[in-house]
Order: C-alpha cells, then structure tokens, then sequence
C-alpha cells in the first residue's frame, strides 16, 4: 500500500483545561475544533470528512448527526467508529482512506469528554448490564482496574516481570510532565514512590493508573492538493494499523495484545521497523497497557518489556525509546476517557519541534499507538507511523 | 448504582440453559459438533466455524486460575463482598471464563486449583457459577 497518495495531519490541538465544570461536552468539541482548524490555518468552512466516536456520555445519540448538527458541518464523509480510547488513532487511519478514495479533502477528528466534572468512577467502578458480554463479566464486578490487573499478573507470571519495571513507566512519564504547565501532575515520582502508592488492584499500585481528566483535543488531516497551498508545517502519514483482540471464546491471551497486528500493518504500509521510529506516543490507561504494547510492537522481543524499561529507555531526550513527552495519560490529561488523541497529538508536537524543549527529540520518525477497550474482555489497537515533511 | 446481593445476569433466548443449568448446580460449556471447538460464553453459532450443530455439554466444574486480580475498594458493589476477587479460571475443558473466586485473596494464586459452586440471585430461577480453592 506504500506509494498511495500522501496524506497529512495539518492541525493538532489539546484543550489545556483538565477541569471543565461550566462547560458542556459538545462545547469542548467545537473548542478543540476550532483550536486544531486555527493550527492547520484552515476555515471551517473547508472541513468536508467529519470523524468522532461520538459523546461517550450520551447512551446513544446518532452521533455524526448531533455532531454534524452542533458543530454546523456538512461533510461529505463521516466516520464514528467507536474502539474506545483508540478510535482516535483508527480515525486518522480512516480518514486517510477517505482521502485517497476521493471522499473529502479536509478531514476533522475531535474528541471530547468529562469524566472529571461528572465525577466518573472510570477505573474502579460497577456499570450496568448491556451488552451479551456484560452478563458473563460485569457481573463478576469486573472494573477496568481489575481487569488489567488480572493482566498485569499474568505477565508477571509468565514473563517475571516485576511491579518496580512497570513503576519505571510512570516515573519515566512524571520526569516528563514537569515540563508541562497543563499537566495534572507535575511532580517527578520515583520508582519507589509507585510501588509505595496505594494498591488500588493487585499487582496495580494508585500510581500505575491514569489521570481522570475533562478535556479534548482535535486533528485536521489533509491531501496533498490541501497541503500543498498551506503555509503550516504538516506531518505526513508514513502508514496505519488496526485490530481488535478479544475474549476468543475462552482463548484469552492476557499477556498480549492486538498491537502485533496494528504495529506490523502500520509498518509495512511505511516501509519502516520499529528501530526507525525516534520517539513513540504509547496509550497509557495503566503502566501495564505500555509495557505490553512495548513488546507487541515489536520494540523489543516478546517478555523482555521489563528490562527493556528500565535504565532510562522511556525519557526523553536520551533515552533509546523517549515517549510520552507530555507526560502521557498517566501524568498529564487522558480526556473522556479516551488517551488515543492526545497520542497523536504529542506525536505531531515532538515532529513539528513544539513540545517541550527540555524533552523535545530530534525525531523524524514517531509513532502513536492506540488500546481502546479492556486488555481484559476486548480491545481495540490502532498505530500510526508519521514522518516530518523534510526527513 | 448499586448491586446487592450480586447482580442478575440479563437471560436470552441463547444463554437461558446456561443460567438455569447453574441453577441445578450444573456448569455447561458450548461444544461444536462440526469442529469440535469447546468454548464460552454460549452461543448458537461456532464462533471458530460458524457450524449451527453445537451442544450443551457439562462441564467437570474443575480447573485452575489463569490470572486474577483483587478489588478492595469498588464503588457500587456491596461492601460486605469485598475484598473481591475477580479471575479467570481455565476449565479442564478448555475455556478461560471469568469469574469471582470466593476466598480469602491470600488463598489465590495462579494455577491454584478450584472447583465451581453456585451463589443465589434475586431470580431463583437462575443461579452464578463462582469458583473456590478445591483445597479449601
């Protein structure tokens, strides 16, 4: 599939609020859109492919519709495929085929959600039954915690991997977020200071976990015949994956996830490996989510995620695998619940040399990975490869 | 929202034997007459080779923890059921399913050995398979 026409992200943009009580979600969306169109120095009026996983917290609200509706767009193309947190990285994939088949020119993703202010029991709460699923899961009193603990755990069992290789995940991301103002934790913790925190679900401590944030962000991405009359610097698209791992019918892998198969997709379609790629942008529910992704991904063999960790590997600028400069979703912002945006974003930030300059890398390749759903049940995987325009 | 004693298992046309079975102290598991795949949760259709000849076999109730995970503070759930430990457990005949292992957390390890029992609902038609250490 390499040779396609180019495509590119022309604008991104993360609402620097983590705490929004006086607004709406829908006034999000149309903020962050509005940020990412000013980025891209496009209109409005140009936006013609339309791409979200809707308002999570509307049970079902036709989304393209209510959006489309809200927002005053009149697509061409729309796409609400829902992952989870990584539908935002699945989008940028879609909207590339969309492009390329001629559908729009101008695509907008947003992503909006308000977790926080609705005080959301996101990791350690019970929900109600809807799914068929939920009636062999949630009844157990299945959370999102325990379950990627029970993940956590299986790893452990098979690979050794201990409780303070996956704290260096976190400390790795807090040495990063204290050079984010907007960043919900700013303060730098040790690899004791995780394994000290709370057990919130064994093996996982309180600080394992991600930050429960208001906010947004939004990604404008463009053909060629757009790029081209644009002043801005773009990022193009080198190549996309994505997959979805499930229950299996009672073959569950919990020491594993789909990333294998988005990774090894998203890389063929760049013609690129995982040594190519400068800096990385790794979905961050918990520590364990990056830990397996790490392996999947094939930036080190199968297992060896714990040892791969740690020494450093993870921080920026001199660690052999910088990633999360923003602090990620375990120190920064993780809006609606959903951390695949902002991956892409800080991805975008670190190749245009606009994140941080204490972790800026001198990446001309960078990845953004996406695990929407539970590693636990069933889970979307999405990756993106993206290249600077003059690498 | 709030689940107490424990939640009741919304019951279709599909799952109906499943929960009714458990309510007569049985644990079905779902066997493809086609490929022979045995698997969970039930459902009419092989989910490996969408045969439509599959049966409800009995399962020996016995098998060992693949991964498990223990809740000590959950909102919504009734507070005399905690700490809760929630599990995978790897039939003998195959299938991983998830479930609560009703003991002491210190008790639970992966590969312990349980055997299934059965918790009353609200709807005394049907019941919830768990699982307990076969030592203890």
């Amino acid at each position: 599939m390499a040779g396609t026409e180019p495509v590119y992200i022309a604008g991104a943009f993360e609402h620097p609020t983590r705490e929004a009580p006086d607004k709406s979600t829908m006034q999000l969306h149309a903020e962050v859109a509005k940020g990412a169109l000013e980025d891209a120095t496009l209109e409005k009026g140009d936006v013609d492919g339309y791409f979200t996983a809707g308002v999570p917290e509307y049970d079902s609200g036709l989304p393209p519709l209510i959006m489309a509706d809200y927002l005053g767009l009149e697509p061409s193309y729309a796409d609400t495929t829902d992952f989870g947190g990584s539908s935002y990285v699945s989008h940028v994939g879609h909207a590339a085929s969309a492009i390329r088949d001629g559908r729009c020119d101008v695509a907008l993703v947003t992503l909006a959600g308000r977790p926080r202010s609705r005080g959301q029991a996101t990791g350690s709460g019970v929900r109600g039954l809807r799914t068929v699923q939920d009636s062999f899961e949630r009844i157990y009193g299945a959370t999102n915690v325990t379950m990627y603990g029970m993940a956590a755990r299986r790893h452990m069992h098979e690979h050794g991997t201990t409780s303070e290789q996956l704290a260096e995940i976190r400390a790795a991301a807090s040495h990063h977020a204290q050079y984010n103002e907007q960043a919900m934790y700013q303060e730098p913790v040790t690899v004791e200071g995780v394994v000290e925190s709370r057990v919130v679900a064994d093996p996982l401590h309180l600080l394992d976990c991600c930050v429960i944030s208001d906010g947004g962000g939004a990604l404008v991405v463009v053909s060629e015949d757009v790029r081209s009359d644009l002043g801005r610097e773009c990022v193009e698209l080198l190549g996309f994956g994505e997959s979805i791992g499930h229950h299996d019918a009672g073959r569950i892998d919990l020491a594993k996830t789909a990333a294998d198969r988005s990774g090894s997709r998203a890389f063929d379609e760049a013609g690129l490996g995982p040594d190519d790629v400068d800096y990385a942008s790794i979905y961050d529910s918990f520590t364990i989510t990056v830990l397996e992704a790490i392996e999947d991904l094939g930036f080190c063999e199968k297992g060896e995620g714990g040892s791969f960790v740690e020494g450093g590997t993870l921080r920026a600028p001199d660690g052999d695998l910088p990633f999360n400069t923003d602090g990620g979703g375990l120190c920064s912002n993780h809006p609606a619940n959903r951390g695949g945006m902002t991956k892409v974003i800080e991805a975008v930030r670190q190749l245009r040399r606009e994140t941080n300059p204490e972790v800026q890398v001198d990446a001309d390749v960078a990845l953004a990975h996406g695990t929407g759903g539970s590693i636990g049940t069933r889970h979307g995987a999405a990756t993106v490869v993206l290249g600077r325009e003059d690498r | 929202m709030s689940w107490d004693p424990r939640p009741v298992p919304d019951v279709t046309p599909e799952t109906e034997r499943y929960w009714t079975a458990a309510a007569q102290g049985e644990l079905l598991v779902r066997e493809c007459q086609e490929c022979g795949f045995v698997y969970h949760y039930p459902r009419s259709l092989c989910p490996d080779c969408f045969s439509e000849d599959v049966e409800w076999r009995e399962s020996s109730g016995r098998g060992e923890v693949y991964s498990y995970s223990t809740a000590r503070t959950m909102s919504g759930w009734p507070e005399d059921d905690l700490p809760l430990v929630l599990a995978y457990v790897e039939l003998e005949e195959g299938p991983r399913l998830m479930t609560n292992v009703d003991a002491d957390p210190s008790a639970v390890e992966i590969g312990t050995r349980v055997a299934v029992e059965f918790r009353d609902v609200d709807d005394s038609e049907i019941a919830v398979p768990v699982f307990v250490p076969e030592d203890g």
